[in-house]
C-alpha cells in the first residue's frame, strides 16, 4: 500500500478555514459582551466567593447565642442592631449577619446537590429512552409527563414529608427528584435529534458499536440544553428549598444556618420585624436571579439559531 | 461471481395516513471487485435511499424494502442487525455528501479514525494512532500528527472529506459507497478529492460505487453507468459507450446540459425542461414522459420494458438515434 499521494498535497487545500469557528467559542465571544450574562456571573460569584470564606467573613460564631441575655431580660426582645453587631440577633440571640453570610453556604449546598442529583437522574432516564427507544422510551416518557403534570412545589412537598426524619439531605432529595423529569426530557428530545443526525449515521455506516454511538456520538453532542438547564435549575432548586424549609419540611437543626430555614423559623414575628425575614428573602431572590441571568444568556447564545 | 449483486432492489416508504412511495423500483446492477460503477441521476432520483439500502441503513419502520443485495454471495437483507454492524465499516465503506456535519464535533480526528481500527481490526489504540497517522498521510493530509487532535471545525471542507475517505478505508473494505462526495466541496477541491478516491481505490482494489448527479464524476471515474430516473434504472452501458452514443432521452439531455470542452464556439447548453416534479408514476407509462422530448402516445399508455441493446440496457419506446443533437431548448 505504497502511495505517491503524499507529493500531491495541494497547497490549496491545506488552508484550515479560520471561519470554521466552533458553537462554544462563538457562544463564549457573544457572552462576553453580554450585560444581562455579565450581571449574572458577577452576582453568582460573589455569592460563590462569599459562601466559600462565609466562616472567616462572619464576625461571630453563626451558633452561638451570644446575646441570649438580651433576648431573656426583655422577654422575647430580638436584639436590635448594636455595635458588633451591625445587624442584630435572631429569636435565639445569635449573631443574625453571621448567620446570614454562613446561611449562603448551606443554600449553596442545597442549590448545586439537589441540582446534581436531579440531573444525573435525568441524565439517566434521558439517555435511556433516548438511546433505546421503543417501549423503553414510552415507559419512562410517560413517568416523566406523569411527574410534570403535577406542581413541582406539590411534589417536592409530599416528597419531603415521606421522609420521617427531615434533614438536610431529604430536603435536597426531594428538590433533586422534581428537578429529574425536566432534565430527562430535555435530554431525550436532543438525543432523538442526534439519533437522526448525519454523524450518527456516518458512524453507523461504520460498524461502530451501539455503546459508542450512544455514549461518544450522541450523548456529548445532546448535552449543551442540558448544561443550560442546570444553571436554570439551580435557581428553582434555591428557592423550592427555601419553600420547604419556610413550610417546615426543612432541616430542624438550626445550629447550622440556611436561608429558607431562617425565613421559616421568624414567621411568627414577621409584622414587628420584617427584617429578619427580608434579608435572607432578599438573598434568595437576587441569587436565583442570578441563576436565571446566566441561564437564560447562556441559552440565548448557545441555540444555533442565534449564531452569527 | 460479482462482489456486489444487487437485484429488483426495491424500496416503499410508506408513513401513517400518507400514500405508499416508491423511491427506489427494482434497481439492479453487479459490481465487480475493484471496478468503479456509477449511479447517475437527479436529486431525488432515489441514489441515496440505494445506498443506504445496501448498507441496511434504512429506518427499520417506514421503509419496505424487497429484492436482494448479495455481498460475496451472502444476501446483506437477511444478515441480522449485529451481523450487519460487523461488516459495515470492515466489508463495506461508506462516505457520505456533507463532510462537516459527517463527523462528530465534539470528537477529535484522530479518536474518530481508531474507533473503526479498534472496532474491526482489534488494534490497541496506540497501534491504530500510528495506522491512523499512516491513513491521513496516504489522503494527503498535510501534518497528520497535528491534525489527528485537531475536531472538525477545524479542518478545512476538502480536509474533512479526506477525513472521512481515510475513515471509510481504514479497514480495507472490499467495497466504498461514495454518495455525491463532492457535492458539498468547492470546485477546485472537488478534483482532488476524486484523484484521491481514484487513486486508492486502484491502489487498494477496492470496488467502488460512485453515486453522483454528475455527469463529469462519472467521466473520469466510472467504468460502468446506470442512469437512473424517477427510482428506475432507465440506461446502463459501460462509460465510453454511454457517453459517445447515449440513447435514453433522459441521458442524452444529461449530457447535452454539461459544459464540454470540445464544444463549438457559441453552443447553447441545453438543459433538459421541467424538474422530477412533473414525474407521473411508472405504472401508467414513463416517468420522464412530461420531460421528454421523444415522448410518443404509447409513453403515457405503457410503461416501456427494459431492453438488452448490445450488452446496454435500455428503458424507452422511443430511444434517441445515435447521432442527433441535442433537442433545442423548448421555452417553457
Ligand atoms: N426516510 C424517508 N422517508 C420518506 N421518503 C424518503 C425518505 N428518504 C428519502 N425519501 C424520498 O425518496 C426519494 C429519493 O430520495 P434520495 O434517494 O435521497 O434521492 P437522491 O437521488 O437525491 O439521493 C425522494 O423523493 C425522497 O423524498
Ligand atoms: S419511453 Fe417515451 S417518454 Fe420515456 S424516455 Fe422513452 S421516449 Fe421519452
Ligand atoms: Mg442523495
Amino acid at each position: 500500500m505504497v502511495l505517491g499521494l503524499s507529493s500531491k498535497k495541494e497547497k490549496i487545500d491545506g488552508v484550515a478555514e479560520s471561519a470554521g469557528v466552533s458553537l462554544a467559542a462563538s457562544a463564549w465571544k457573544r457572552l462576553r459582551r453580554s450585560p444581562v450574562f455579565l450581571t449574572g456571573a458577577v452576582i453568582i460569584g460573589l455569592f460563590i466567593v462569599v459562601s466559600v470564606l462565609s466562616p472567616w467573613l462572619a464576625p461571630h460564631n453563626p451558633s452561638e447565642p451570644m446575646l441570649i441575655d438580651q433576648v431573656v431580660k426583655a422577654r422575647n426582645e430580638i436584639p436590635p442592631a448594636q455595635p458588633g453587631h451591625p445587624l442584630g440577633g435572631d429569636l435565639q440571640g445569635r449573631d443574625f449577619l453571621s448567620r446570614l453570610l454562613v446561611g449562603s453556604q448551606q443554600t449553596l449546598i442545597v442549590g448545586v446537590g439537589a441540582t446534581l442529583i436531579g440531573l444525573a437522574g435525568g441524565l439517566f432516564l434521558g439517555t435511556l429512552a433516548g438511546a433505546l427507544g421503543g417501549w423503553v422510551d414510552s415507559v419512562v416518557m410517560r413517568l416523566v409527563d406523569v411527574m410534570l403534570s403535577l406542581p413541582s412545589l406539590l411534589l417536592a412537598f409530599s416528597i419531603a414529608a415521606m421522609f420521617a426524619k427531615p434533614s438536610q439531605f431529604t430536603v435536597i432529595l426531594a428538590v433533586a427528584i422534581v428537578q429529574i423529569p425536566v432534565f430527562a426530557r430535555l435530554l431525550r428530545g436532543s438525543m432523538l435529534a442526534q439519533r437522526h443526525s448525519d454523524h450518527v449515521l456516518a458512524a453507523t455506516a461504520l460498524g461502530v458499536k451501539k455503546g459508542a454511538i450512544v455514549f461518544r456520538h450522541m450523548l456529548p453532542n445532546s448535552l449543551s440544553p442540558v448544561i443550560v438547564q442546570s444553571t436554570l435549575v439551580l435557581a428553582t432548586a434555591i428557592i423550592e428549598a427555601a419553600a420547604l424549609s419556610f413550610l417546615g419540611l426543612g432541616n430542624p437543626d438550626d445550629r447550622i444556618p440556611e436561608w429558607g430555614q431562617m425565613l421559616g423559623d421568624v414567621q411568627n414575628v414577621f409584622d414587628t420585624h420584617p427584617h429578619l425575614a427580608a434579608y435572607p428573602a432578599i438573598c434568595i431572590i437576587i441569587v436565583a436571579l442570578g441563576f436565571t441571568l446566566m441561564g437564560e444568556t447562556l441559552r440565548e447564545a448557545l441555540d444555533p439559531k442565534n449564531r452569527r | 461471481m460479482a462482489l456486489l449483486e444487487v437485484r429488483d432492489l426495491t424500496v416503499v416508504f410508506q408513513r401513517k395516513g400518507e400514500e405508499p412511495f416508491r423511491a427506489v423500483d427494482g434497481v439492479s446492477f453487479d459490481v465487480e471487485p475493484g471496478q468503479t460503477v456509477g449511479l447517475v441521476g437527479e436529486s431525488g432520483c432515489g441514489k441515496s435511499v440505494t445506498s443506504l439500502a445496501i448498507m441496511g441503513l434504512l429506518p427499520k419502520r417506514g421503509a419496505k424494502i424487497s429484492g436482494t443485495v448479495k455481498y460475496d454471495g451472502t444476501d446483506l437483507l437477511k444478515l441480522s442487525d449485529k451481523e450487519m454492524r460487523d461488516r459495515r465499516g470492515r466489508d463495506l465503506g461508506m462516505v457520505f455528501q456533507d463532510p462537516l456535519s459527517s463527523l462528530n464535533p465534539v470528537v477529535p480526528i484522530g479518536l474518530q479514525v481508531t474507533e473503526v481500527l479498534e472496532r474491526h481490526r482489534g488494534l490497541s489504540r496506540k497501534e491504530a494512532m500510528i495506522e491512523a497517522k499512516n491513513l491521513l498521510d496516504k489522503v494527503g493530509i498535510p501534518d497528520p500528527n497535528r491534525r489527528l487532535k485537531e475536531y472538525p471545525h477545524q479542518l478545512s471542507g476538502g480536509m474533512r472529506q479526506r477525513a472521512l475517505i481515510a475513515i471509510a478505508l481504514a479497514c480495507r473494505p472490499k467495497l466504498l459507497i461514495a454518495d455525491e462526495p463532492t457535492t458539498a466541496l468547492d470546485v477546485t477541491i472537488q478534483a482532488q478529492i476524486l484523484s484521491v478516491m481514484k487513486e486508492l481505490v486502484q491502489d487498494l482494489g477496492t470496488a467502488l460505487v460512485m453515486i453522483t448527479h454528475d455527469l463529469g464524476v462519472v467521466a473520469g471515474l466510472c467504468d460502468e453507468v446506470n442512469v437512473l430516473y424517477g427510482g428506475k434504472v432507465v440506461e446502463k452501458a459501460m462509460r465510453h459507450k454511454l457517453f459517445a452514443e447515449p440513447r435514453h432521452p433522459y441521458t442524452h439531455g444529461l449530457l447535452a446540459s454539461i459544459p464540454r470542452l470540445d464544444a463549438a464556439p457559441g453552443e447553447k447548453l441545453t438543459p433538459i425542461k421541467g424538474s422530477v416534479a412533473d414525474n407521473i408514476p411508472w405504472e401508467h407509462g414513463c416517468a420522464f414522459a412530461p420531460r421528454c422530448p421523444n415522448a410518443l402516445d404509447v409513453c403515457v399508455q405503457v410503461t416501456p420494458p427494459e431492453e438488452d441493446q448490445l450488452g446496454r440496457l435500455l428503458r424507452c419506446h422511443n430511444p434517441v438515434v445515435p447521432g442527433t443533437p441535442a433537442a433545442e431548448e423548448v421555452p417553457v
